[in-house]
């Protein structure tokens, strides 16, 4: 390795060539143009099955990426089987082709590599992240994985048994609680977005190989996928092994049907839930209600409003409940955008003895949100959601994960070239706009995990709306709200 | 197959050494620098490792080395309230810091035309903290940092697990006794003069070291850094620590309970420190006892058994002694002894019987894989500036890496067995149980 040592130079000498003077901080320095991105350039083949290929070369280190993605994941779960996309997802890499689960994971594990398969709202995922030097020895592994998954009984059968002990833990934690219970208030029993992402014991329970490979041939057809190269691969080098293990790949007969997705109505009334967590010595907060699908227009507008609001460090709720108040290890809030509408969620952790006083400062900056935004707080958004974008664009997994965004949003090609600019159109006005039409504070759904013989009473006394108890079994079950 | 993609079969291959270019340098303040230029992304991180962690705590104070760390967001004597945070979040930047037993560290990730900001934020809190600090803001973070132990400790499930393993496997007096965060009647007692004290003390730029990586000049980012630092007073090097012995002489058996489903048990040891003789192999130990589905305790318990959820072994290294840990959790309708029978009957097969050249290749390539992907980032924990720093910190060499993974790559089955032999005596290591509330079937 290479290295400059002037370090042992200057100890010797004494002293540095340092200006004694002081420098001028009476003000911060002002910082020099944005720099350039060069967006990395992303290459389009087509494998001859039809499969989309979206490559970027990347040279800094010797590693790639490879992403098989299919467009659809848990919100296409048919009724009654909440959760098949999750555990199908989790089963492609428990045995495939010849291939044991065991022996997967072992060949894997000795190439140094990761090979993930994952199902989420709206997409599924085969990954592979690899030395570059092992990348043809991971490929067809891989390949088996993602074309050829066997469903074992066995398998299926310990999987299920993991994911009903899963489920009985989930009930230790107060912020999962928090979050599938604000979930389930929200879109209800039957939504598939009320129900969390792996199902519930009962569906679980009912799951057969014969489900898993139905859905498994509804999504993974080449028509319906892409693959995503990230790394310190060239293009037109990698695309015959590409060729030689995707290649061949066609659909596994006729596409199944979708589930056709369920609509549901926002909340008319204010309601707050508690579900009791005895003796916990914070409450897990989440106040909101159905947001928006990532194909709203006001896309920009909200991440803005978003940004002022709990999206960063200095945001205000984050700033009142934390920093001001000190209720809080942090808050923030989110709008969870899905190809459907998922929830906006403001959330945090507060101290069971302030928990009456932090909802009051939630809604208080929930409020305010719907007033205009000074200019200079609008800029500071504006500019950290605009200039830290080169920071999502660092390592391999983070260039692949911005390719998924584009194919499963259906993005333009020039959405990230555009997206700076996109970000410094955004008014004022644009941003009081979006506040209003998209927070209404006054019929938020407001969920409470925490100890509720302290709680209950000032929360009582806020007169925010009616009061329900939701039992740990309502929110783990498939009853509706 | 595998030996077709390889240059030669992977027991006798010499990885590619790492290549890391950089600078390094002294200010007459005593602030080592380290400077490395990345300009794949038009980023820059800027970060500092004070050698000072909880560790360095008084009788009485503990957490407070944490709390400090929270201090130090909250603004300087040029920079004023909640102005550290909105400055940079303004100019695209972000920041975060963390306390470990060892060391504080600090980062800030900037776009590149903002490097000047974060040298001015960052040197201005090393040389003028004290200018603004009182103690309404020690009382404001009080109250976050004691939210911080409620959601990360109290209210976690099985989260006072780690706390109570520490007090059992370190003598009372041992600097490693006391939890990171700290116990909630010494945050209570924190007082301002502890904040003077301990700036004095330990955040002298003596004491610690700055590294810039990413899409910087490095003659321009040299001056920039000798500007902001130059005048920073120098101050004191701390007293080096009287490091107190700490040993186990039996097995230590205790029972805690928790708000909990399922009871987990802690098997843990006292084991060699950071980068002495023994750490690695005892990462590879773990590595081969529960990473993966083919590894030892893993394949028994969880794949072929499936008597437990959850199995994790992990060798914690620190710089005065390391824990070794294993952790794990039973199904429903098994027991905690079930578990425990087959974890013994493992490490004592591992200490009398060499591992596979597989297993040991397995654990090795997943380790040398490792030292490629934590080259992707260069800001934030465990980017390219973190790692220089604790290289540094560590051993006095930024540039530690291809040393620090021929320590693994000398490894043979032959050095991981007598690790395991040597450092995972049965009858010397602290035995602990979290059961459910309420359980009296299992309560001690």
């Amino acid at each position: 390795m290479k290295l400059t040592v002037f370090a042992f130079v200057l100890l010797l000498a004494g002293t540095a060539g340092v200006s004694a003077q002081a420098p001028d901080r009476s003000k911060p320095p002002a910082s020099g143009a944005a720099p350039a991105l060069k967006l990395p350039a992303i290459q389009k083949r087509q494998l001859t099955n039809g499969l989309p290929v979206w490559m970027v070369e990347l040279h800094e280190v010797p590693v790639v990426q490879v992403n098989l993605l299919v467009l659809g994941g848990s919100a296409d779960d048919p009724a009654r089987k909440y959760g098949v996309a999750s555990l199908m997802a989790s089963m492609l890499a428990e045995g495939a082709a010849s291939r044991s689960s065991l022996e997967i994971a072992d060949a894997i594990d000795f190439l140094g590599a990761d090979l993930s398969a994952a199902s989420a709202i709206n997409s599924i995922g085969v990954r592979l992240h690899v030395p570059v030097a092992r990348l043809a020895d991971a490929l067809p592994i891989m390949a088996d994985v993602a074309l050829r998954p066997t469903f074992p009984p066995s398998e299926l059968e310990r999987l299920r048994q993991q994911r009903l002990t899963s489920l009985l833990q989930a009930r230790d934690d107060a912020s999962t609680i928090a979050s599938l219970a604000f979930s389930k208030v929200l879109y209800g029993g039957d939504h598939r977005f009320g129900t969390a992402t792996m199902g519930t014991a009962e569906t679980i329970k009912s799951f057969t190989a014969e489900d898993l490979r139905s859905f498994y041939a509804t999504l993974f057809r080449p028509e319906n996928g892409a693959l995503i190269v990230v790394g310190d691969i060239v293009a037109d080098k990698v695309l015959p092994q590409l060729e030689a293990n995707f290649g061949k790949w066609q659909p596994p007969g006729a596409a199944g049907g979708r589930a056709g997705s369920t609509t549901t109505g926002q909340p008319v009334t204010r309601v707050v839930y508690i579900v009791d967590k005895p003796n916990a010595p914070q409450s897990q907060i989440r106040i909101g209600w159905i947001g928006v699908p990532r194909s709203t227009p006001d896309y920009f507008p909200i991440l803005v409003m978003n940004t002022v609001l709990g999206g960063a460090f200095s945001s205000r709720l984050n700033l009142n409940l934390r920093e001001k108040h000190g209720y809080t290890y942090g808050a923030t809030s989110n709008f969870d955008m899905r190809v459907t509408a998922g929830p906006f969620t403001s959330a945090a952790g507060v101290q069971t003895d302030k928990t009456s006083e932090s909802l009051t400062e939630f809604f208080n900056e929930l409020n305010a949100m719907l007033k205009p935004v000074p200019a200079d707080e609008l800029a500071r958004a504006k500019n950290y959601v605009a200039l830290r974008f080169p920071s999502s664009l660092e390592a391999t997994s983070d260039i692949s994960r911005r390719l998924e965004d584009m194919l499963v949003f259906k993005l333009p090609d020039d959405y990230y070239s555009r997206y700076v600019q996109s970000i410094q159109a955004v008014t004022a006005a644009d941003v009081q706009r979006v506040a209003q039409q998209y927070l209404s504070p006054d019929k938020f759904a407001v969920v409470v995990v925490g100890d509720r013989k302290t709680v209950e009473p000032g929360i009582r006394a806020l007169n925010l709306g009616a009061i329900v108890e939701l039992k740990v079994d309502d929110v783990f079950g498939q009853q509706g709200r | 197959m595998l030996a077709l993609a390889l240059a030669a079969p992977a027991a006798a291959q010499t990885p590619a050494p790492i290549q890391l270019d950089y600078t390094q340098f002294t200010l007459p303040n005593g602030l080592r620098v380290i400077l490395h230029e990345d300009h794949s992304v038009p980023l820059v991180s800027v970060n500092v490792w004070y050698h000072v962690g909880s560790a360095r705590e008084k009788t009485g104070r503990t957490g407070f080395a944490h709390l400090f760390e929270h201090l130090m967001f909250m603004g300087s004597g040029h920079v004023p309230p909640g102005e550290f945070d909105s400055w940079l979040e303004g100019a695209g930047g972000n920041n975060n810091g963390s306390t470990s037993n060892d060391r504080t560290n600090y980062w800030i990730n900037v776009p590149s035309n903002a490097l000047e900001l974060a040298l001015f934020l960052e040197s201005d809190r090393m040389g003028y903290l004290l200018d603004t600090m009182s103690l309404k803001t020690v009382d404001a973070q009080r109250d976050v940092v004691k939210n911080e132990r409620r959601q990360r400790v109290e209210n976690e499930p099985y989260g006072m697990a780690d706390v109570v393993l520490n007090e059992m496997l370190f003598p009372e007096g041992h600097p490693y006794h006391w939890p990171v965060i700290g116990y909630m009647p010494d945050l209570t007692a924190a007082s301002y003069d502890d904040v003077v004290a301990f700036f004095k003390t330990y955040y002298a730029p003596s004491n610690a070291s700055l590294a810039v990586a990413g899409d910087i000049d490095t003659a321009t980012a040299r001056r920039l850094v000798e500007k902001w630092f130059g005048d920073v007073k120098p101050g004191a090097r701390p007293d080096p620590m009287a490091i107190p012995g700490a040993a186990l002489s039996s097995v230590k058996k205790q029972t805690i309970t928790d708000r909990v489903q399922l009871p987990r048990l802690y098997l843990a040891w006292l084991t060699p420190a950071l980068y002495a003789p023994g750490d690695a192999a005892l990462d590879v130990v773990s590595s081969i006892l529960t990473s993966g589905k083919n590894s030892r305790l893993y394949k028994r318990l969880v794949y072929d058994l499936q008597i437990a959820q959850s199995v994790q072994a992990f060798q914690g290294s620190m710089a005065l002694a390391s824990t070794f840990v294993i952790e794990a959790t039973p199904r429903p309708g098994h027991t905690i002894g079930e578990l425990q029978t087959i974890i013994d009957e493992e490490i004592a097969r591992l200490q009398t019987e060499a591992p596979a050249t597989r297993e040991v290749e397995r654990a090795l390539n997943q380790y040398e894989a490792s030292f490629y992907s934590r080259m992707e980032r260069v800001g934030g924990f465990g980017g390219k500036a973190d790692q220089l720093n604790a290289y540094y910190t560590n051993t006095g060499n930024p540039d530690w890496f291809n040393e620090d993974l021929a320590r693994y790559r000398s490894l043979s089955p032959t050095d991981v067995r007598a690790a395991a032999a040597q450092f995972l005596p049965k009858d010397r290591r602290v035995e602990l149980t979290v059961v459910p509330e309420g359980n009296p079937g299992q309560r001690r």
